[in-house]
Order: C-alpha cells, then structure tokens, then sequence
C-alpha cells in the first residue's frame, strides 16, 4: 500500500471548491505545508466546475473567475492529489491518516497531517415525488455539471423545478445551450427575500447576477411560475410528461390547477445537501441549520468540536461560494495558527446574512410529504416505496432514519442515504409526530468501496 | 476525428474528457442498468458521482459511475443488470 513516506503535512485540505481553496491558499501564504486533495481531476469544485480539457471556461457559466484564479495561485504552494476520494481517516498516533483511493482499480494512497480542513461541498438535496425515478428526472445540479463540465444538453424540452435561486442559474445555461425550458416551477412566492431587506443590500453585488438570469430567460420566453411545483412524471422507460400544479397557502396543490405537460428532461432540486461523511466519521458535532439540513457545528473560527479538525463551506452551512470562501480563509489561517484576517469575518459575516434571508425566502413547501404516494420510491438504490416506509413506521415500529433503515432497508444502498436520508428524516418526523432525526448516521467508510481494499486495512 | 467507444453493440463517440454519461447522453441514450429488485431502467441522477444510479459495466467490470469515468477510446461498455454480477448467480 502507498503511504506518503515524508513528515506529516502541516494541513491537510479536503477539497477543492471555493472553501477548499481559499483555505489551502490561506494556509500556503502562512508558510504551512499543505496538502490537498480532490476527488474532482481539476479544482474548482461544484461551483467552479472545469472542463477536464484545458478550454477556456465559458465566460457566461462562471462568476467571480477572477476570485478562482487568484486563489488558485495562491494555493499552488501546495501539494495537490486530484483525482482521489478520501473513504476514512483515522488518527492512531498524534496526527491524522487520510486514506484515499483513485479511479476504478482504486489505488490507494495514505495521507499524513497534523490538522485537517474539511471543505467536502455538497449536492442537490431532493425530495422524493411519483416518478421521480425515472431517467431523464436528473437534479438540477447534474444537469449543471453536464452543461459546464462536457458541453452536453441534457434534454430538449426542459422542465426546472423546485426552489432556490439555483433554478435560475440552470434554466439560463440550458435557454442559451438552445434547450427550450417549458418553465420554471420555483415553489416559492419570492417575495421572502423582501423580508430581509437589509440582507440583500449588504450583498447587492448579487443583484446583477441575479437580474442577469432573469434577463436571459425573459430573452428566451422561459416562464417562470411562482408557487409551483412538480408533482410527478410520467413515462415508461424514460420521462416524457411532467405534471405541475399551483400551491395554495397552506402548501397544498389547487384544486383544478393540475397541468401535465410533454418534456424529456426535468431538473429538480430544493436546495443543498452538505456532505457530512468525513465529518460525522471523525466525530463532529452537528446541529440543525435555518434550512432544515443537519451540518457540522464550528466556533468562530471554524473549529469543529474535533481538536484539529476545521470545517468551512457547505458542510456547515450552506450558504453558497462567498460565505464558502470566507470561511475556508479563516479555516485556513487559523489552522496554521496564524492571525485570520478581520475581513475575511466581515465577508463572511455578510454573506452569511444572505445565506439565512435565502434559506428563509426558499423553504420547503409544508405539505411535501403530502403528494409522496404509497408506490413513490423514497430510497433510490433499495427501491424501497414510501407505502412500506410507512408500514414500518406503523406496523414495525419505527421511529427515526435509523431504525426504518434497519427495518426496510432505506438508506441501506449505495449513495448510503445521501439521496433519500433527509426526506426519509422528515417522512418518519411527520408520520410519527417526533421531531426530525438525523438524516445521516456516522459510519466509518464514507464511500462504497470493493473488499479488496478494506482486506489490506487502514493502516 | 472523433473518438468513440462501444455501447451495446453500437458506436458512440465522444469528445476527449467527456465523462461516459455525458457522451451515452449526447448521443440520447438515457439509462445504461437496470435495478436489482424491479428491473427498471436508470442513468444520470445527481451526475456528481453522488448517487450511484448511473452504474455502468465497462469492459466486463460492473459498478463503475458512468457519470464520473472518463469515456475512452475503445471501451467495450455495456448495460448493467441489477448488480451486475450475473455470472455469480445461482
């Protein structure tokens, strides 16, 4: 097995996106050695999505480039491992082993640090709907990173639901790749952000962002329907209709507003998942942010309740790039044991306003778990329906995430609850009048790996 | 000239770094395996390589994420069936 022979690295990073690289080019600049490692082959993460051929970014798919390269310069100091996913790390001296694995004959290589920055990102967090399993339904962020990473139009006739500004981005990149976006369902009124005014004129700098979407889809003739959502797909090997309807005030679809149109893609999404593995597996402390999403507690520099463990972006939070890279800057400097910059806290203190007036502006429609039938799939990879989900809450007993895995398998598969666990979480909450659970247990393997590699052991 | 790869039986080309999921979808293919309990066809879901759905068999070995492995010249892929290890069945 591989083990990097040399002293353990000052810091370690674990990934790349905007939090990742700010913290690695922080911890560089304090003269620290620094490692990072990737699972993308180029940084950049979600946000900064690269071509893997070296094309020039498209200009109108990528803000704040400017920021990008900079960091990027600045983090060239480090030591980079793209390409890797870390699956454990374990601390059986005084410092940190990171194990990682590469490409499918997964070759391994073990990773030495004394302090560790955890900026994981994360994904599309969904809700489960009738149909949704069917192919041509993708999130909205898969559909992102095919358009910004390959250059491939996921579909033709297009419909983006949900809710959050995301949805905007989406449906601009696919109306200019020359999709034609039937609409966007965002279930929100959008009128939650004038609640918070101050919120958004602290961060106008987004306003043009923002304005700039809306321009390209009215360049487009994209509707956008407010208090919408998708309440299923149709079709028999793929998707081919899509049925939307208008929410009332209490969350629930109104009475004869129903319409089912023909389209060969919907991307979906309603918010964000943080990636929780490596945190949870090291012992993290979690709490409940403003959107619902179980992420990991940090103090006022990023300390998670681990000593020597930093956690900045997504994972605590999600707030978007800003907020990510403020908080990998202060990660980053204060793992190194040097001063944090007071305007790093000030930016992230910013764009941390706007990340809760966002949250709020955008939560989850109240009656969801309403339009999930007893034949919808809640987990993807068990194929296990809501209709037995609810048998073991009511006939087996069970009253968490947890248990109704043990019972029915949900969460059990492959993406190891990433997908299913928190609206599985809110289902179990709701039916048993408990409050919601973790949508994540703590394991000790945070991706599926072949035996092969757990036969040669951490060591 | 454009590169290209074997699905099924059928030539698909793609461009150099292309993902296998982004070429098996440029060129209109939407599901590449079908589930191990209903047998229901699935492909790209979440395309970050988070969700396993898009399980592809390339040149005999099963369970890789077509969303993530770079399509390369050549590669004999192949629609997976449920885990894909159908040889193992008794």
């Amino acid at each position: 097995m591989a083990t990097s022979r040399s002293e353990p690295y000052d810091v370690l990073v674990v990934g790349a996106g905007p939090a990742g690289l700010a913290a690695a080019a922080a911890a560089v600049t304090s003269g620290a050695r620094v490692a990072v490692v990737d699972a993308g082959e180029r940084p950049g993460g979600q946000f900064w999505r690269q071509r893997r051929t070296a094309v020039a970014p498209d200009q109108h798919l990528h803000h704040q480039l400017a920021s990008y390269r900079r960091l990027l310069v600045a983090a060239a100091g480090a030591d980079w491992y793209s390409g890797r996913t870390v699956w454990t790390i374990t601390r059986p001296r005084r410092h940190f082993e990171v194990h990682t694995v590469s490409g499918p004959d997964e070759a391994r290589l073990t990773l030495a640090a004394h302090r560790l920055v955890l900026a994981p990102g994360a994904y599309d967090r969904q809700l489960p709907f009738p149909g949704w399993d069917l192919p041509g339904v993708m999130t909205a962020g898969g559909v992102q990173a095919l358009l910004k990473q390959h250059g491939v139009v996921a579909g033709r006739r297009v419909l983006v639901a949900g809710t959050g500004p995301f949805l905007l981005t989406v449906a601009a990149g696919l109306a200019e790749a020359g999709a034609r976006v039937v609409g966007v369902h965002e279930a929100n009124a959008g009128t939650g952000w004038l609640r918070s005014p101050r919120a958004v004129l602290r961060n106008a700098a987004k306003l043009p962002e923002a304005l700039g979407y809306a321009a390209t889809l009215a360049r487009h003739r994209v509707p956008l329907h407010r208090r919408s959502v998708v309440v299923a797909a149709h079709g028999e090997d793929a998707v081919s209709w899509a049925t939307v309807g208008r929410l009332d005030r209490d969350g629930r679809i109104r009475a004869r507003s129903e319409r089912t149109l023909p389209v060969d893609l919907l991307a979906v999404g309603w918010g964000f998942s943080p990636q929780l593995e490596l945190a949870l597996g090291l012992g993290c402390a979690t709490r409940v942010d403003v959107d619902g999403s179980m992420v990991v507690a940090v103090d006022d520099d990023q300390r998670s309740s681990v000593a020597g463990v930093w956690v900045a972006g997504e994972a605590c939070g999600v707030g978007g790039a800003a907020l990510a890279a403020a908080e990998g800057e202060i990660a980053g400097a204060d793992a190194t044991g040097g001063p944090v910059p007071a305007k790093a806290r000030r930016r992230r203190a910013s764009a941390g306003v706007f990340a809760v007036a966002m949250h709020r502006a955008h939560p989850l429609p109240e009656d969801w778990t309403g339009r999930v039938t007893d034949d919808t799939l809640v987990c993807r990879c068990e194929e296990v329906t809501a209709g037995e989900l609810r048998g073991a809450v009511d006939d087996l007993g069970a009253d968490s995430a947890r248990s109704a895995k043990l019972l029915v398998r949900t969460g059990m598969g492959w993406c190891q609850g990433r997908v299913c666990g928190f609206a599985t979480s809110c289902l179990v909450a709701e039916w048993t009048g408990r409050r919601p659970s973790p949508p994540l247990p703590e394991r000790p393997i945070a991706v599926p790996l072949t035996l092969g590699v757990l036969a040669e052991g951490a060591d | 000239m454009t590169e290209s790869f074997d699905f099924d039986g059928r030539p698909i080309p793609f461009e150099p770094g292309q993902s296998l999921g982004a070429a098996l979808t440029a060129a209109g293919i939407r599901s590449w395996r079908t589930t191990r309990r209903q047998r229901r066809p699935r492909g790209l879901f979440c395309g970050i390589g988070v969700c396993f759905d898009c399980l592809v068999t390339v040149d005999g070995q099963p369970n890789l994420r077509a969303c993530l492995l770079p399509a390369r010249a050549g590669a004999a892929v192949t629609t997976q069936e449920g885990a894909g290890h159908g040889d193992l069945e008794v």
